[in-house]
């Protein structure tokens, strides 16, 4: 239950830190898109270049997780350059139309805006569609 | 007692401002070192997943068919995630719109959506004159939006906290790919689909 509580409470610590940094603005997107500001693009570069020193730093020094393991890759993929490509642009194609990616879906919705419900639908029916059908595209 | 208060008000007023970009992403850092310290991976799009294993997906799609023991956990961050959005908004909400740059207004206003204006709440967080419960366009837009955007996570396996953060954060060349294909996919709607798609998705009411 304890472990439960600390992952209720990064959850919390994720949810104010997407609203005050602005990363749930559809605009900040669409503004990121365009490249009318390097506001996104910051947040994106210390978070990628920090979480990279912190996880070097935790394998180098063979620090346990606190299930008593090394950190390790988790679920690395086989390289399938078409399929990163296209599934990344099929995802791309929705982020910038609504301006959220599936974090700031549910953050959006604890700042009160209903319609990403919505939005929500639309992701799992995406996600059961992918399940039905998606098997047949490069893997 | 009184100077107590006063700093307790001072920090929370500090915290109620928009947080600078390095603030943010130092955030962001630490949450990967946690939940990297709790054995888990920071990705959030496999909430989804399990949403419809959860919701019975699995008796008719055999890709839902998988034990959910141990992905618990996913729950309560989903759970706490809102929760910080409610947190956020109730008590640390900002004094002023965000502070989005003067062209990108300008791109906005010539389509007929004002800034902030076209978020009714003016925080300027989502253009609620587009997504809104009675404009048809909106809700067409929003749910093809949020299909993509479950469909593609699903297929490459992540998202923005999966592949963008965690995956480039261990260096894995799948998913450096993965986040050039998001760029590929977001340049070409906001370039190519949004200036005029805008149009038809502001309902009368903006």
């Amino acid at each position: 239950m304890f472990r439960n509580i600390s992952f209720l409470a990064v959850g919390i610590f994720f949810g104010i830190t997407m609203t005050k940094s602005e990363a749930i603005s559809w605009y900040r997107i669409l503004e990121m898109f365009r490249f009318e500001s390097f506001h996104m693009y910051g947040i994106i570069g210390v978070a990628v270049a920090g979480s990279a020193f912190v996880i070097w730093l935790m394998k180098y020094t063979q620090m346990k997780t606190l299930d008593d393991k090394l950190v390790v890759v988790p679920n690395p993929m086989q390289l399938n350059v078409k399929r990163h490509l296209l599934a990344g642009s099929i995802f791309g194609l929705g982020w910038a139309l609504i301006g959220s990616c599936p974090g700031p879906i549910y953050v959006l919705l604890g700042n009160g805006y209903s319609i990403l419900l919505l939005v929500l639908v639309g992701a799992l029916a995406g996600v059961l569609a992918y399940g039905a059908f998606g098997q047949k595209l490069p893997h | 007692m009184n100077t107590l208060l006063l700093y307790a008000q001072s920090g929370l007023d500090g915290l109620s401002q928009p947080w600078h970009w390095s603030v943010s992403g130092l955030a962001l850092t630490l949450i990967v070192f946690l939940l990297t310290w709790m054995g888990r991976k920071f990705g959030i799009s496999s909430s989804f997943e399990a949403m419809c294993t959860l919701g019975g997906a699995g008796r008719k799609i055999s890709y839902f068919n998988v034990d959910l023991a141990g992905k618990g956990w996913l729950l309560f961050l989903v759970i706490g995630t809102i929760l910080g959005g409610v947190i956020a908004g109730e008590f640390l909400a900002s004094p002023a719109a965000v502070g989005i740059s003067d062209s990108t207004i300008a791109f906005l206003e010539e389509r007929g959506m004002s800034y902030p204006a076209s978020d009714s709440s003016g925080r300027g967080f989502m253009p609620t004159s587009i997504f809104n419960w009675t404009n048809t366009a909106g809700i067409i837009a929003a749910l093809a939006g949020g299909f993509l955007v479950g469909f593609g996570a699903r297929y490459g396996r992540g998202c923005t906290s999966g592949h963008a953060i965690t995956g480039m954060a261990h260096l894995q060349l799948p998913s450096l790919l993965t986040v050039i294909g998001f760029f590929i996919g977001g340049l070409i709607t906001t370039h190519l689909v949004l200036p005029w798609l805008l149009r038809f998705l502001v309902g009368d009411v903006a």
